[in-house]
């Protein structure tokens, strides 16, 4: 049963990411939206947790959102992938659920 | 005519996921009218609402970061972002808008708002203040 996981909230003000990362199994997807694509940048006090869950999990990023905070797609962690509203639809329609962590 | 106090806006969050930056900046704005001795503290991910490229040609939301820019003509021109929130985020100076005012004490010349300081002098800065407000 494959899980697409959504994180909303910026790494630096809440916990939801961590607890995405240590609740979330291997093979799911995990789609950074909002202030959650903060977590996808290059740099980061969180990348190394990024790129470690990258390693069995697969990681997206909001497109307009990462647009919207004045970040560069090209700062991203390689390997996450970039996707665009059509693409967050597919995402839920891919997967058997969405737990959204808030 | 009463004291100026030294008014401090601290500034936590980042833009657009809530309203708390845009609030401040609706709160700044109007507490420019009062003559006062204004300045904004960005940490954390405060620092993030002075980012550059802020484009929301692709979203449904407004983008407001251009009303950062005219701040300086409200005589505000003290914008102190610290330098430990910038690292943490993999952020540089180089990455923010660059921000400016016109210095009437040095005819007019036109200088940067933005200075970056250390967590320490950060918390100097806010010992000096008469009031804070917290977004």
């Amino acid at each position: 049963m494959s899980i697409l996981h959504t994180v909303n909230k910026s790494p630096f003000e809440k916990n939801s990411l961590d607890e995405c990362l240590t609740h979330s199994t291997d093979g799911c997807a995990i789609l950074l939206l909002e202030d959650g694509v903060y977590a996808a940048m290059q740099g980061t006090n969180v990348e190394s947790a990024v790129k470690d869950a990258m390693a069995s999990k697969k990681v997206y990023a909001l497109g307009p959102d990462i647009k919207l905070r004045g970040l560069s797609t090209d700062r991203i962690i390689d390997g996450i992938e970039v996707v665009d509203f059509a693409g967050f639809v597919d995402l839920s329609e891919s997967n058997d659920k969405v737990q959204a962590w808030l | 005519m009463s004291k100026i106090k030294k008014f401090m806006y601290v500034n936590r969050r980042a833009p657009y996921g809530t309203v708390y930056a845009l609030e401040s900046l609706e709160v700044v704005l109007i507490g420019a009218a009062f003559d006062q001795d204004v300045s904004l503290a960005f940490i954390g991910d405060g620092v993030y609402q002075l980012k550059s490229d802020q484009d929301s040609s692709d979203s449904d939301q407004k983008n407001f970061s251009p009303i950062y820019q005219a701040l300086g003509d409200y005589d505000v021109s003290k914008l102190y972002v610290e330098k430990e929130s910038l690292e943490e985020r993999g952020l540089t100076l180089e990455e923010l808008m660059p921000l400016t005012y016109e210095d009437e004490d040095d005819d007019w010349a036109e200088k940067d708002s933005i200075r970056v300081v250390s967590r320490d002098e950060m918390a100097e800065l806010m010992d000096q203040q008469d009031v804070l407000f917290n977004f």
